[in-house]
C-alpha cells in the first residue's frame, strides 16, 4: 500500500513539470508588461525598460525559466514583482480564508442538499418534489454574483444582521467568523446543492425502485429506516463522486464570491496577480493549484 | 442523517452560546471610534512611492512619508520639514535648516544626509526632479540639522520642486533607504510621517493598516492643501479594499467603513436615501481627459491631421460618457487645467472653445491627403473613464470618415502596447486615451503630455522644439508675470501643434460618514486632521 502511494505521488511529477511548462509559456506569450503597470501612466519608455531590466524580465526566457524552476526545486515559489513579498507568505496569507469559505460551502450545500434530494425522491411527483427541483433549477440559472447581492441586501441592509463583507479568521472569535462566512458560502453553495439535490434525487430514484426496498418496506421497517439506512447508503456512490467533482465547480465560483464579498483568498489573489501580471503570484499559484487537483483526484 | 437533523437547533444554540462566549470582549467599540475605515481608489500594491508613480501610492506615501516643503490652497510652496532656508543675492546658494525634534520610524533622527541622499533618489525617477538635478552643481550636508544646496544656474521653481504635490512626491526617507536603487523597490517604507505602516498587518489586495506616530511633531500652521500642521486625530487607519463597487458601498451605507475615496457616478444613487452619508467633493479641481496622437506614425505625425480632429472633438460628449451628471464635470480648454489654477487659460484655445467644426475637419483631411488608412484607436474595457471616452472618439472620428480600429483590451494590455514604436501591422497605435489628476497638470513643469521633445517625451513622442524652448524658458523665469506670460504661449503653441487633445475636465466625488471632521479639499487625499466623532 506504502509503495502504491509512494508510486502515485511520484506519477505526480511529470505532470505538475508539463503545468509548469505550460504555464510559463502562456505568461510569456500573452500581452501585457508588469514593468509598464509598474512605472505608471506618466513613465517613459526608458522608465519601462529599466524596470524590466532590474525585474529580469529582459533575460532570455530559457533563463528566467530556469532561473524559476530552480527556486522551486529549493522550496522558493519567488517574489512578487509588485509588493516585494514572498509568493508563499502571499499564498499563506490567503489559503485560510479560502479553504474556510470552501469547507463551509461544502458543508451548508450537502447538509441543504443531501435531504432536499432524498425528500424529493420519497415525495416524488408531489409538491415537494417540484418545489426541490424549482430550486434545484435556481441554483442553476442565478449568477453567483446575483444571489450574493440578493442576501448581502436582505440580511446585511434590511435585517442588518450579519456584515456585508470581509472576513474574520476563527482565531478571532466563533462567531465573529461564522457571521463574515455565512452569506458568502450561502451565495457560492447554491449552485453546488443545486447539483447535490439532483443528483441526490436521480440517484435514490433508481434505488427505492429497487426490490430490496419493498422487501424492507414489507418488513414493517420505518420510513426512516428504509430511506437512510437502506437507500441512501447504496445511493450514495453517484453522490460523493458528484461531490468530489463539483469542488472544481467551487474552485471558480470562489473568485467571483471572494470579489464580492471582500474576502482575501486565493481567487481574488489569482485574479489581481493576473490583471497586473505578477508573474510569480500566477505560477505559484496555478501550480499549487494544479497539485492540489492532482493529488485529490488521485 | 435524520436524528442529526433533528438534533440541528440544538446543537446551533450550543454553537452560538460558545461562539459568544469565545468573542474578546467589546473594547471593540471604543477602538472602532478612534480607527478611520477607509476604501482606497486603488489597491496598495507597491510601498515605494518613488519607484511607482501609482496614486495609491502616493496616498500612501503621504500618510507614512514627509517632505521639506509642501503646496498651500494658493499652490506655493511653504516649508514642512525645513525650518528656515537662506537664498544668497545671486540665487545659486540653497542652504535649509531641517525642523527640531524630527524621527523616523524607527526612531532615529532624521538627518540632513538623509534628505541629500532622498532628494538623488526622486530625481532620479522625476521629470521636474530631473530638471532641477540638471541645474545643480553640488548638494551637500553640512551636519545634522543642515544642507547646502548650490546650482549651476538659477532654477526659480527649486521650492515648488521639493514641494511637488503628486507623483513622484519627492518624500523623505532615511539614506540607508534612499541609497536604494531608483528602479528597484525600498524593502520597507520608514518615514517620518504622522502615520506608521504595519507592515505586518498588510493583506496585499485587502488590507493595509496604519497606527499613529506618537512621535511626530507636526507644524503649528493650521493645515492648508499639503502643507501646514498635519496633526493626526485617529489612532489608527485601515485600508480596506473592496474591489466590487456595489459591495463596497454597501459597507459604507451599513458603517462597516468611513470613508469611500472614489464611488463610481452610477453608484452614487445608493447613498441618497442614507442620512448618515455625505456625497461631495473634496477635490474642487478634479481630473483632465486625454486623447493623445502617436506622432511618429501616420497619419497623425501630419499636424494637419491633429488639428483636424481637434475639430471634431465637443467636450460635452466626452464628459457626458465619463462622468455623466453634470455637477460633476466641465469643458475646459486649460491645457494647465480650469479652477483659479495659477497658469489657467484660454490662449490659443479657439478651435476648441467654439465647438466641433466637420467642415473644417473634412477641409483639413482632404489637405493632409488622407486615403482612409487604418487608424488604431486602443482602449481598456476595465476602466471606465477610458473605454467611455474611446468610445465617443470612435464614434466622431467615424462619422468624419477616418477609418478607425478600436481595439480594446485591459488596461495592462493598453499600458503596454502604447510603449511601442512600431508601425500599425507590427502592433503599433495611432490614439489612445487617458486621464491626468489635476496636480499633475498645475504648470508646465508637471504636465508631463505636455511636452516636445521627442524620443524623451511620454508615449506619443511629439517633437516640437518651440514648445521645449518655451518650457524652458519657463523654467528660468523667475517673474510670476513672466511665467504666465510663457504659459500663455506655450499653451498657444500647444494648441498650434496639437500634443493631445484636452477632452473636458470631471471631478470624482468622494463619499463618507457623517461623523468624519476635518477633511482637507484638496486633489489629492490626506488622512490627518479627520476625526470621528
Amino acid at each position: 500500500m506504502f509503495a502504491y502511494i509512494v508510486r502515485r505521488i511520484l506519477a505526480t511529477i511529470p505532470v505538475m513539470a508539463v503545468v509548469a511548462i505550460f504555464v510559463f509559456a502562456l505568461l510569456y506569450l500573452s500581452p501585457g508588461d508588469p514593468a509598464a503597470i509598474i512605472a505608471g501612466d506618466t513613465a517613459t519608455v526608458e522608465d519601462i525598460l529599466r524596470i524590466r531590466a532590474k525585474l529580469g524580465l529582459d533575460r532570455p526566457v530559457y533563463i528566467q525559466f530556469g532561473t524559476w524552476v530552480w527556486g522551486l526545486l529549493q522550496g522558493d515559489l519567488g517574489i512578487s514583482i509588485f509588493t516585494n513579498l514572498p509568493v508563499a507568505k502571499l499564498i499563506q496569507q490567503r489559503l485560510e480564508p479560502t479553504v474556510a469559505l470552501t469547507v463551509a460551502t461544502l458543508i451548508v450545500s450537502v447538509m441543504a442538499a443531501v435531504p432536499m434530494g432524498v425528500l424529493a425522491a420519497w415525495k416524488a411527483g408531489s409538491w415537494i418534489d417540484r418545489v426541490a427541483m424549482v430550486f434545484a433549477v435556481l441554483g442553476f440559472s442565478v449568477p453567483v454574483f446575483v444571489l450574493a447581492y440578493l442576501l448581502i441586501y436582505v440580511f446585511a441592509i434590511w435585517a442588518d444582521v450579519l456584515p456585508v463583507q470581509g472576513y474574520v479568521s476563527i482565531t478571532s472569535g466563533l462567531w465573529p467568523f461564522l457571521s463574515h462566512i455565512i452569506l458568502p458560502s450561502a451565495a457560492l453553495g447554491m449552485v453546488y446543492a443545486a447539483l447535490i439535490a439532483r443528483i441526490t434525487r436521480t440517484s435514490m430514484l433508481d434505488v427505492l425502485a429497487q426490490d430490496y426496498i419493498r422487501t424492507a418496506q414489507a418488513k414493517g421497517l420505518a420510513n426512516e429506516q428504509v430511506l437512510i439506512g437502506h437507500a441512501l447508503k447504496n445511493a450514495a456512490v453517484p453522490i460523493v463522486t458528484i461531490i468530489g467533482i463539483g469542488v472544481a465547480l467551487l474552485i471558480s465560483g470562489v473568485v467571483v464570491t471572494e470579489t464580492v464579498f471582500a474576502i482575501p483568498g486565493l481567487g481574488r489573489l489569482t485574479v489581481d496577480a493576473i490583471l497586473r501580471r505578477d508573474y510569480p503570484i500566477i505560477q505559484g499559484i496555478i501550480l499549487i493549484f494544479s497539485g492540489a487537483a492532482v493529488i485529490f483526484n488521485n | 442523517m435524520m436524528p442529526v437533523i433533528a438534533a440541528a437547533p440544538r446543537l446551533g444554540a450550543v454553537l452560538l452560546a460558545l461562539g459568544l462566549a469565545l468573542t474578546p470582549a467589546d473594547g471593540r467599540a471604543q477602538a472602532a471610534a478612534k480607527t478611520l475605515r477607509f476604501i482606497p481608489q486603488a489597491d496598495l500594491r507597491s510601498i515605494d512611492p518613488i519607484w511607482t508613480t501609482a496614486y495609491v501610492t502616493r496616498n500612501f506615501g503621504y500618510l507614512v512619508f514627509d517632505t521639506l516643503f509642501a503646496l498651500d490652497k494658493d499652490f506655493q510652496p511653504q516649508p514642512q520639514m525645513v525650518n528656515s532656508w537662506t537664498v544668497s543675492d545671486d540665487k545659486l546658494t540653497y542652504k535649509f535648516i531641517l525642523r527640531d525634534g524630527l524621527k523616523w520610524h524607527d526612531g532615529q533622527p532624521v538627518r540632513a544626509a538623509d534628505c541629500v541622499a532622498s532628494i538623488e533618489r526622486w530625481a532620479k525617477r522625476d521629470q521636474f526632479g530631473q530638471k532641477l538635478i540638471e541645474a545643480i552643481a553640488s548638494m551637500t550636508d553640512t551636519d545634522d540639522k543642515n544642507f547646502t544646496i548650490a546650482l549651476k544656474t538659477p532654477f526659480p521653481l527649486l521650492l515648488n520642486a521639493l514641494g511637488k504635490l503628486s507623483s513622484n512626491v519627492p518624500f523623505m526617507m532615511p539614506e540607508r533607504l534612499a541609497n536604494t536603487d531608483a528602479f528597484l523597490q525600498i524593502p520597507e517604507a520608514i518615514g517620518s510621517g504622522p502615520f506608521k505602516f504595519v507592515k505586518e498587518e498588510w493583506v496585499p489586495g485587502s488590507k493595509a493598516v496604519f497606527v499613529k506616530n506618537p512621535d511626530y511633531v507636526p507644524r503649528k500652521e493650521p493645515p492648508s492643501l499639503a502643507a501646514g500642521g498635519k496633526v493626526a486625530k485617529v489612532d489608527r487607519v485601515e485600508w480596506l479594499y473592496i474591489p466590487d463597487v456595489a459591495t463596497a458601498a454597501a459597507a459604507l451605507n451599513a458603517g462597516e467603513a468611513d470613508w469611500y475615496e472614489q464611488p463610481p457616478a452610477d453608484i452614487l444613487p445608493v447613498f441618497a436615501a442614507n442620512r448618515d452619508v455625505a456625497v461631495t467633493t473634496v477635490d474642487p479641481l478634479g481630473n483632465m481627459g486625454v486623447l493623445r496622437f502617436n506622432h511618429t506614425l501616420p497619419p497623425f505625425d501630419n499636424p494637419k491631421m491633429r488639428e483636424a480632429v481637434l475639430n471634431l472633438v465637443d467636450q460635452k460628449d466626452y464628459m457626458r460618457a465619463v462622468a455623466g451628471d453634470e455637477r460633476y464635470w466641465k469643458t475646459c480648454a486649460a491645457i494647465i487645467i480650469c479652477g483659479g489654477t495659477p497658469f489657467e487659460s484660454n490662449a490659443g484655445a479657439d478651435v476648441l472653445l467654439k465647438g466641433p467644426n466637420p467642415a473644417r475637419a473634412k477641409q483639413l483631411i482632404q489637405e493632409a491627403c488622407y486615403k482612409g488608412e487604418r487608424i488604431v484607436l486602443l482602449s481598456a474595457t476595465d476602466q471606465p473613464i477610458v473605454h467611455g471616452q474611446a468610445l465617443v472618439t470612435r464614434e466622431r472620428l467615424s462619422a468624419a470618415g477616418l477609418n478607425i480600429d478600436l481595439q480594446a483590451n485591459d488596461w495592462g494590455t493598453l499600458i503596454t502596447r502604447r510603449a511601442s514604436k512600431e508601425p500599425i501591422d507590427k502592433g503599433g497605435w495611432n490614439l489612445f486615451h487617458t486621464w491626468t489628476s489635476a496636480p499633475d497638470m498645475l504648470s508646465p513643469a508637471l504636465n508631463i503630455p505636455l511636452r516636445g521633445n521627442g524620443s524623451q517625451a511620454w508615449f506619443g513622442w511629439p517633437k516640437d522644439p518651440k514648445l521645449e524652448e518655451l518650457i524652458d524658458a519657463w523654467f528660468k523665469a523667475s517673474d510670476p508675470a513672466m511665467q504666465k506670460k510663457l504659459a500663455d504661449d506655450i499653451q498657444t503653441e500647444a494648441y498650434k501643434e496639437v500634443p493631445y487633445v484636452p477632452t473636458g475636465q470631471f471631478v470624482v466625488p468622494t463619499a463618507y460618514r457623517k461623523n468624519l471632521n476635518g477633511i482637507i479639499i484638496a486633489p489629492v487625499v490626506f488622512l490627518w486632521n479627520v476625526e470621528k466623532k
